[in-house]
């Protein structure tokens, strides 16, 4: 085995480290900064460097190395904290991040950057504290020289005379044949013994404790590892009744850090571990608990189980159709339909306790906009608060990580386009501070989320003329809707000038291109002076889906339950043919287009006589139609499974399911119907009207 | 480790030898690389598709996958076209995609020596040579070996969202 196999958990961890690192940064109060957030700021920094010192990633350890340094001296309140100085942190871990990318690709660092924030961090430990951090070490990647180079806390005074005792607690033979190798790597092995209860290796080599923790934490809890000093003659093991110091260095340091006068923390953490024995003791447990209540698992076989779920329920709805079908009901039958109930709804929960896995709350999206949002108002020197909503809302994690991007360019347009500048909003009756809601929630079977500014608006006129300067194809008939929709094509920018954030025109076409690509669709309500509303509506493409099915010829589709209004027997009185070939229907006062399905999709053997037909009314994203279907057959839930994995996109259908029988069913996009009857009208597909003999020409009134 | 070595040695001896699906479409043989079929089923349960071309037959389920059906014989604008019991669906694994062609029939599996296999001319309006790898001659069988990648991810198979789509 390789100490490469090793990288990827490094690299998932790095930046899980990274990202609470950002979470803590931002939530610091730098008048009166919480010293459990500074200490946990400490140890993700101090974590990544023990990993990539490790693993031979050198810029990064050494700009972690530097980073940490003057953490240290923040959280032992020798630096004052300021809020530039969270900034140019802040900074600090974003180029940290770029690191790790980096030689996530297997790429060298970008080295300008390095310089640059090294350099940075320490100019402000001159200036605040009047002090050189240590300089960053000549380059040398080499393991055993990266970390013999840190100023290590925890290292024994006399390198090279002392020995490490490691105690490896619970660790199995083949966990235990890698630690070893690991260890064989950090320095000389003295002496290696024990079973898989208790394996003691005494290591010789000026590797501080901190170092092998950070190593070992990769592969095995930090629990199941203990770290002491022996001295080089005095090399017999540690009686085990003894309490091992718990190698969570964290949880010593917090711990200690948090009780004791905080400059000698680290030191005597190791120094004197009986002293900090019983307080760790205490505190590992706790850690221990909130560490192994997940797992990593990678998204393939998640899929597959939902994969195999899903053909679990088709089997059982096939079985229970075969069940119902049985005209013999006799009592050995019953039992059979007792025990297909009970697969029924065992095979439901399973199959809703599968979904939930890869459903992850859109809290992980928004969680990073306070961030940027504190940037591009910074950068902009506007005043904005950021409200959200419907953080739990719950979505598939393929949608989540690829609507992350294109909902920052959304919220960086807001700020630089939509939000005014603060005296700007005051001489206009506004508050100083411009508001910014990001918002989800489901709505139907789709995700809709908003972003909300109460800026300045659009201005239509603006908008019209700009497109005309680009040679656009407008007219001022456009509906505002359309006219908003000219800001997504490629190269339209209205800004008044090109700022850092935003206005060079690139972006809004892609954005929208990567939220078709997910299946969804943007839209923007806006009124000037008042604000805009972006709202993404995002398609399911992994849910189960509550869905009514319904009969057109000899074919059945499914509408999604949640677009159902109700349905009804049309009277010939209640049709009316409008100008051209669009029919209406009146509904309680309303007047309903009519989307006869059989016409958008060609289906033949179709009832074609409206009155004989059923109107099923549906919304979507706001407006009703009234479908003319043949027959309801009634309502089942039905697993969603993806058209474009092997084909392609299909106007006016959302995706596919398969049916009780086997078959496929296509499940029908309301809108995407509505706008395809339309399409086709237009086309002149639809020529022949048979059908308009049955409705009442609209009377002029 | 020794399945690569095989591999080479297999390669080597072969030279490059290279198996087929043999498969009729009216009276003519047509043959694809045997390594993109996953499967051979019988034509069943299609569900149709709305305004898609006239070759696309619909989609089916094959074990919980929906892949779409394409007529070949429509494609090729051949007569008699017609379903029963001897229609063969050949589902084969395209660019990550599988998809199911529908061909009269599925003849045999043959081996073919680079020597075999000659260069298509050019030729074909309905066929462009573009689709294909080549001729191969076998005795006096002539085989139109089909690159299905190419011929099932192209353009007028509209099989394949196109990039440019707006």
């Amino acid at each position: 085995m390789d100490i490469a196999d090793f990288f990827d958990t490094f690299f998932e961890e790095a930046e899980e480290l990274l990202a609470d690192m950002e979470q803590h940064l931002l939530e610091l109060d730098v008048d009166d900064p919480d010293s459990e957030q500074l200490n946990a700021i400490f140890r993700a920094a101090h974590s990544i460097k023990g990993g990539a010192g490790t693993f031979g990633f050198s810029v990064l350890q050494k700009t972690t190395h530097i980073f940490e340094n003057l953490l240290d001296h923040a959280r032992k309140g020798e630096l004052t904290l300021r809020a530039d100085l969270v900034d140019t942190f802040l900074e600090a871990k974003d180029i940290m991040h770029e690191q790790l990318d980096a030689y996530r690709n297997e790429e060298e660092p970008n080295q300008e950057a390095y310089e640059r924030i090294c350099q940075v961090l320490q100019q402000i430990a001159l200036e605040e504290i009047g002090q050189t951090l240590e300089a960053p070490a000549t380059p040398a990647p080499m393991v055993t020289q990266a970390s013999k180079s840190e100023p290590s806390k925890s290292e024994s005074p006399e390198e090279g005379e002392t020995h490490l005792l490691v105690v490896l607690l619970n660790v199995n033979d083949k966990d235990r044949t890698l630690l070893v190798e690991e260890l064989e790597q950090l320095g000389d092995i003295q002496s290696h013994s024990g079973d898989d209860k208790r394996y003691e290796v005494v290591l010789k080599g000026g590797v501080s404790a901190d170092d092998i923790e950070a190593v070992m934490c990769f592969i095995i809890e930090p629990e199941q590892i203990s770290i002491s000093t022996v001295a080089a003659d005095d090399r017999a093991p540690v009686p085990a009744s003894d309490v091992p110091v718990p190698a969570s260095s964290p949880a010593v340091e917090e711990v200690v850090s948090t009780a004791d006068a905080p400059s000698a923390a680290p030191e005597q953490s190791e120094k004197s571990p009986p002293k900090a024995n019983d307080k760790p003791a205490k505190a590992a447990p706790k850690k221990a608990a909130s560490e192994s209540s997940s797992i990593r698992v990678s998204v393939d076989k998640v899929d597959q189980i939902i994969n195999l779920v899903g053909e679990l329920i088709i089997t059982q709805s096939m079985l229970d159709q075969t069940v119902s079908d049985l005209d013999d009901q006799s009592v050995g039958n019953s039992s059979l339909q007792n025990g297909m109930s009970l697969l029924q709804r065992n095979a439901r929960d399973l199959q809703e306790a599968v979904m939930s896995i890869r459903m992850i709350p859109m809290e992980f999206v928004f969680s990073r906009f306070p961030r940027v949002v504190r940037d591009t108002a910074g950068k902009l020197n506007k005043e904005i608060e950021l409200i959200t909503e419907g953080k739990s809302t719950e979505l598939d994690k393929s949608l989540v990580e690829r609507i992350t991007d294109p909902l920052t360019h959304l919220v960086r347009n807001s700020l630089d386009h939509g939000i005014e500048m603060p005296d700007e909003r005051e001489a206009l009756g506004k508050p100083r501070v411009g508001k910014l809601v990001l918002s989800a929630r489901h709505q139907g079977g789709n995700i809709l989320i908003e972003v909300r500014d109460d800026g300045a608006g659009m201005d239509r006129e603006r908008l019209l003329d700009k497109a005309r300067e680009n040679g656009l194809n407008v007219s001022d008939a456009m509906s505002d809707e359309d006219v908003f929709q000219l800001i997504f094509a490629p190269g339209f920018s209205t800004a008044k000038e090109v700022t850092d954030v935003s206005g060079r025109g690139v972006g809004m076409d892609v954005v929208k291109r990567n939220i078709q690509g997910m299946g969804g669709r943007v839209e923007i309500q806006s009124k000037k002076g008042e604000g805009t509303n972006t709202r993404i509506v995002l398609p399911l493409t992994l849910a189960i889906l509550d869905g009514m099915s319904i009969k057109v010829g000899g074919e059945t589709f499914i509408l999604p339950l949640s677009t159902v209004l109700e349905s009804l027997q049309p009277a010939k009185g209640d049709m009316y043919a409008m100008a051209g070939d669009d029919v209406v229907i009146k509904v309680r006062d309303e007047y309903l287009p009519v989307i006869a399905i059989h016409e958008v999709l060609d289906v033949e053997n179709a009832i074609t006589d409206p009155t004989k037909s059923i109107a099923v009314i549906v919304q979507g994203e706001g407006r009703r139609y009234a479908m003319l279907v043949d027959e309801l057959i009634g309502q089942q839930q039905v697993v969603v499974k993806n058209l474009e994995d092997n084909y392609r996109k299909v106007p006016g259908v959302s995706a596919a399911t398969i049916l009780g029988d086997g078959s496929v069913a296509l499940i029908l996009d309301i809108t995407g119907l509505h706008r395809l009857s339309r399409a086709k009208k237009e086309a002149g597909k639809v020529t022949n009207h048979p059908h308009l003999a049955y409705y009442k020409e609209a009377e002029p009134s | 480790m020794s399945q690569a070595a095989n591999k080479a040695v297999l390669a080597a001896a072969e030279a490059e030898n290279r198996e087929f699906l043999v498969f009729s479409l009216g009276e003519e043989e047509y043959a694809i690389d045997i390594l993109k079929v996953q499967e051979i089923r019988g034509y069943e349960n299609v569900t149709r598709i709305a305004n898609a071309p006239d070759f696309i037959k619909g989609v089916t389920n094959l074990r919980g996958v929906i892949v779409p059906i394409v007529d070949l014989r429509i494609k090729f604008h051949l007569e008699n076209v017609e379903y029963g019991g001897q229609t063969v669906v050949i589902v084969v694994n395209v660019a990550d995609r599988v998809v199911g062609i529908v061909v009269d029939g599925v003849s045999d599996v043959m081996t073919l020596t680079p020597e075999q296999i000659k260069p298509a001319p050019e030729f074909g309006v309905t066929l462009s040579s573009d689709f294909l790898s080549g001729l191969g001659s076998l005795d006096d069988r002539m085989l139109v070996l089909v690159d299905i990648d190419k011929l099932l991810t192209s353009e007028e198979m509209a099989l394949v969202d196109s990039t440019s789509n707006s």
